[in-house]
């Protein structure tokens, strides 16, 4: 969700039920059978008047819209596929804990100057 | 909130196709053309850090009671030329309704809308004061004019 969000950054998520879906809204949902959520935009909704949605997808930095990510066959997109809606975030809070899973010698360096502060704090 | 009063003026004509970007039914693809004129000085304060901007129009058919469709959208930077003078614009996405209810709809309305991202804090969705409505015709669309 380039250039709003960045690797890092910590979301804000609200799931209210009874919040509609509408255009616009930044979602986050899980496709079926795959663990990593996706933060994307709101790009179509169709609601019937029994409030059953179906609504489509699209990141603000990609040329095309999300139904090549989707299962196979599958067009659209349902409540029960929404895991939170983005409602406000802070930029950079996460880099650290990125980039200890990324560099695990900054992860043991990290480690080990807490260790260093816990003795020499011991008096 | 502050306002943008953007102006978007319209035309548009309807074709009935396979709707080739996923479901394979025959439906209503809507070609509106569209201006806008916005100046989004106002919007921008010190933590703004961008604008989502989007086009998006709102109906309602036999088939579903509200559609929702994002015709056009732009990020808007800080920094970048906050005063819009949009001409003769295509939409960027395709205007498929899920069905046939663009067919001689006179109910369809273009709203403008945008998110705020700002540089830490919340999203905020506005919507701006004034849309308009488009009328789509009784007939299709025969020849390729888009």
């Amino acid at each position: 969700m380039e250039p709003a969000f960045h690797r890092g950054d910590l979301l804000f998520l609200t799931n209210r039920i009874e919040d509609p879906i509408r255009v616009g809204e930044i979602v986050v949902f899980r496709i079926e059978g795959r663990e990593i959520p996706i933060v994307h935009r709101v790009l179509k909704i169709h609601e019937k008047q029994s409030g059953d949605i179906k609504f489509l997808t699209k990141g603000d930095n990609n040329a095309v819209d999300d139904r090549g990510l989707y299962k196979q066959g599958q067009h659209w997109l349902e409540k029960k596929d929404v895991v939170g809606r983005a409602r406000g975030f802070v930029p950079y809070i996460g880099i650290v804990t990125i980039l200890m899973n990324d560099y695990p010698k900054f992860k043991y360096a990290v480690l080990f100057l807490l260790g260093l502060f816990v003795l020499v704090h011991r008096e | 909130m502050k306002g943008a009063w953007p102006h978007v003026c319209y035309s548009r004509t309807r074709k009935n196709v396979e709707d080739f970007t996923g479901p394979r039914e025959r439906s209503d693809l809507g070609f509106i053309t569209f201006d806008i004129t916005a100046d989004l000085q106002t919007i921008f304060d010190w933590n703004v850090k961008q604008l989502f901007l989007y086009l998006s129009a709102e109906y309602s058919t036999k088939n579903n009671a509200l559609n929702q469709v994002v015709l056009w959208d732009k990020i808007i930077l800080r920094g970048d030329n906050p005063k819009l003078l949009l001409k003769d614009m295509k939409s960027k996405y395709y205007f498929f309704d899920d069905g046939n209810g663009l067919k001689g709809n006179r109910n369809v309305t273009l709203t403008l809308s945008w998110n705020v991202v700002p540089n830490a804090g919340i999203l905020p969705l506005v919507t701006g004061s004034g849309h308009v409505s488009v009328p789509f015709p009784d007939a299709y669309e025969t020849t390729k004019s888009y």
